[in-house]
């Protein structure tokens, strides 16, 4: 059976070309690789080379023919024992390749079809705005402590510790691997003792490389380990952030499920004091817009050790994101043999019925003053600590709003693409008919950050500007 | 090939004394392995293998069955086949999107890797990862990676587990000539070698990144003294030598096994096809491709010793060439015909875990 040599495209969107050349005439006999002719667009020149053996017998399309289609039947193969007569017969082209790549993208479009519905797209909008759906059952919530459990006043920095103390004690694929992680006992003192109780196999001091070691560290997750990287501050992750992304991110997808990615990478995130622009970035937004990662980021010493200890277990890449500040703040964290807090679940921090202000890690306490202040204008705050930014926890916001009817968020990063401007979104696409006012945002100033200290008071957020807003959305300003 | 009066004993002596030999050890290419009749044959099939599926890739592109990017091994066969001749069970492979080679000659089904260029569920990645991305747990090859020099630092993961869990495998990182001027190679470099972690760096030197020929785009040409400033050891391998390769392979796995640390292979190879499919082929003239094929190619050495000094008739040799051709077109076949991934897929493998997204 001879074979149809196929007008060949340069690039998926090539649909013509032209055959400037044969390298091979009729009655040449070629073998695979050898190079046949040569075809070219206005982007690029191709050689076409033989597949199968055999030998040219019909030349279809002349040298010099312009716009020739892809997959168009150029020439004719003859196997051992076949004449030119056989090609003649066989030139009656099967275009079957084409006609399948049709298929192929009316597939594709039909899906997209189906998958590009707007979530919600049958909604009837009521008539009448201010007349509100009933509110979920808002009373469902177990609490996570058992009631009668003993609390014990620790730091964030000291529940961080703990907590990976604790995995590594349970599990001996976890080791921790930074910038002065174990002789100097971390930058921020965070792996305090934990050279000396895991020893230097498991806690290992890196050189200054972070692009290097988290590429180290994905690469032994892949091997099986679970390793946790500690990043000084996460303004220096941006250093390393193909390698969280691309290879930690997006790995088990491309993999089709075969090769996960079991890591966390944690370290202070956003502003602390004083440290300008290079060392104050909030990274909650960039990373929480990432399929594939689960971004974490606590507010009480409870949270912290709780969502560690979850975070080292996920068998997902993990990015904790910490702050210096809260480091040595002190909260009540529960005695027990194993406490743990789920990713992906906000806290009521605060149960309130007038306004829901949603807040995360550092922006908790703007949040937490903003309500006891408010307290005084007879205004009764509901705040909802999210805890963990992806994968995000909006039913527990929308239950809270459907009662409220009213939002602010709070956060340090910056506005645009921030977390409270999908909050926001997703409140107008899951909550319109519960909201008595627009949601405000309260974010840090779209500058980078200063270093004068009056200046970098104004760029973050302020106790002030969260009472404004939440009288502006309770109509009390 | 490395030059003799720089041998690793003279590097050691000299040790400390300010001389960049000093730093790293550059070591000789062991003399080309002897070949058995069986072990060329193996080296045959497994090269010819390589050249067909690749030819055929290139074919089916054209067609329109493989979309996005595609790069084509044609003509550096004997590098990731001598490698696969040095290993064992357990070793791991690494390596960047020129892939299709390396997951062939780790056993992972011609079907499969083929199904995966055409975007099909069959594919080793269900259709999700296409050419660049193809991982094989069960083969021990950790892809496939898009990001040019991402795998390094990979790899010397890999390594580090190897050394964390005690075993004595090996970690064999690839990369070409262009990654390695991307600096997370030289952080890696620096902390494989202070760790002593088992990785053997093999750059495969095929002349040109892309378009950019070795001495447009590196400042140091000779890619085996790399590891200089991080006492590395280096070996310039003929690449197009599968004997050559396989010696070296072996001096360097036994090199990793031993507690040595790293060590870098440069293979000094070619590649036949353009940098992608969509290559004007401007940047070097046709004739230096055609004396490469006429005078170095790997597959025609092995060919030649297999008739002229193990015996093999010329029709002993087609029946292996018709074996790989079956296999290839069988992969064709099932990679044109096998469905595409389910929709459902759309939503799938994104997390470990059952975790919900976005728009879902």
């Amino acid at each position: 059976m001879p074979t149809n040599i196929l007008m060949p495209a340069l690039s998926p969107t090539m649909e013509e070309g032209t055959l400037s050349k044969w390298v091979k005439q009729e009655g040449d006999t070629v073998a695979p690789g050898d190079v046949i002719a040569e075809i070219e667009t206005d982007k690029a020149t191709m050689e076409v080379e033989a597949v199968d053996e055999g030998t040219l017998g019909k030349i279809v399309v002349p040298a010099g023919t312009e716009n020739v289609k892809v997959n168009a039947v150029i020439a004719i193969l003859l196997g051992e024992g076949e004449s030119a007569a056989d090609a003649d017969k066989a030139e009656a082209p099967k275009a079957q390749a084409a006609a399948s790549q049709e298929d192929i993208a009316g597939e594709k479009a039909t899906s997209e079809k189906i998958e590009g519905s707007a979530p919600g797209s049958q909604r009837t909008v009521p008539a009448e705005g201010m007349k509100h759906p009933e509110p979920d059952d808002v009373d469902g919530e177990t609490p996570e402590v058992p009631e009668g459990t003993e609390m014990v006043t620790t730091t964030v920095r000291e529940a961080l510790r703990d907590a990976m103390a604790e995995e590594m004690r349970l599990d001996e694929k976890v080791f921790l691997m930074g910038e002065e992680v174990a002789e100097y006992q971390g930058a921020y003192k965070i792996s305090q003792g934990l050279l000396e109780e895991f020893g230097a196999r498991r806690v290992v001091d890196t050189p200054i490389t972070e692009h290097g070691f988290a590429g180290l560290g994905v690469g032994a997750a892949f091997a099986g380990l679970k390793p946790i990287v500690e990043f000084m501050t996460f303004n220096f992750a941006m250093q390393a952030i193909d390698q969280i992304i691309n290879s930690a991110a997006k790995t088990l997808y491309m993999a089709g499920g075969q090769m996960g990615c079991p890591i966390v990478f944690r370290g202070p995130n956003g502003a602390a004091a004083r440290v300008a622009a290079q060392h104050s970035q909030d990274y909650a937004a960039w990373y929480g817009q990432v399929p594939g990662l689960k971004v974490v980021m606590p507010y009480t010493a409870a949270d912290a050790k709780g969502l560690m200890k979850s975070a080292i277990r996920d068998p997902n890449p993990v990015v904790f994101l910490e702050n210096e500040i809260l480091y040595g703040q002190s909260f009540e964290v529960p005695k027990l043999d194993d406490w743990t807090v789920p990713i992906g679940k906000a806290r009521i921090h605060r149960k309130g019925k007038d306004v829901t202000i949603v807040s995360f890690g550092i922006g908790m306490t703007y949040a937490v003053k903003a309500a006891e202040e408010l307290t005084k204008d007879g205004i009764d705050a509901e705040i909802v600590d999210l805890r963990t930014i992806r994968p995000l926890d909006m039913k527990t916001v929308i239950r809270s709003v459907k009662k409220t009817n009213r939002c602010v968020t709070v956060e340090e990063g910056w506005p645009q693409s921030s977390v409270g401007s999908h909050i926001a979104s997703e409140l107008m696409v899951h909550a319109f008919d519960h909201l008595d006012a627009p949601v405000l945002k309260i974010c840090g100033k779209d500058v980078p950050m200063p270093y004068a200290a009056n200046l970098e008071k104004l760029a973050l957020p302020s106790v002030k500007e969260v009472i404004e807003a939440v009288k502006a959305v309770c109509y009390r300003s | 090939m490395a030059s003799p009066k720089e041998s690793k004993q003279a590097a050691a002596a000299a040790n400390g004394a300010g001389h960049s030999a000093a730093l790293a050890p550059r070591l000789d290419a062991p003399a080309p392995a002897e070949f058995s009749k069986d072990e060329d044959v193996r080296a045959y099939r497994d090269m010819l293998l390589i050249r067909r599926f690749e030819e055929k890739a290139g074919q089916l592109y054209g067609m329109g069955f493989i979309g996005g990017f595609c790069h084509l091994y044609i003509g550096q066969e004997a590098v990731v086949v001598g490698m696969q001749m040095s290993m064992k069970e357990g070793d791991q492979v690494i390596t960047g999107y020129r892939d299709h080679g390396h997951m062939l000659a780790t056993g992972m089904e011609a079907r499969g890797v083929m199904a995966e260029l055409t975007g099909r569920r069959g594919g080793y990645s269900k259709g999700k990862g296409g050419s660049m991305h193809m991982f094989s747990k069960e083969k021990n090859f950790f892809g496939g990676h898009g990001i040019v020099g991402a795998q390094v630092s990979l790899g010397t993961g890999l390594a580090f587990a190897n050394r964390y869990n005690g075993t004595d495998s090996v970690s064999i990182t690839y990369f070409g000539d262009g990654a390695a001027n991307q600096g997370q190679v030289y952080e890696s470099f620096n902390m494989a070698s202070l760790w002593k972690l088992p990785v053997i760096y093999i750059i495969e030197n095929n002349r040109y990144a892309m378009g950019t020929s070795v001495n447009r785009a590196s400042a140091e040409t000779d890619f085996s003294q790399r590891g200089v400033s991080f006492k590395i050891p280096g070996i310039k391998v003929d690449g197009m030598d599968v004997r050559a390769v396989k010696a070296a392979g072996d001096f360097a796995v036994n090199h990793c096994r031993s507690g040595e640390g790293p060590i870098i292979l440069e293979m000094m190879t070619y590649r036949y096809r353009g940098h992608s499919m969509s290559d004007p082929a401007k940047y070097r003239s046709r004739d230096e491709v055609q004396k490469m094929r006429s005078e170095s190619d790997p597959i025609e050495q092995v060919k030649r010793r297999l008739i002229e000094t193990h015996g093999l008739s010329e029709d002993d040799v087609k029946a292996f060439d018709k074996d790989v051709r079956d296999i290839v077109a069988d992969s064709a076949d099932f990679a044109q015909n096998d469905q595409e991934p389910d929709v459902s897929e759309l939503w799938t493998d994104i997390y470990a875990d059952d975790v919900p997204q976005a728009a879902e």
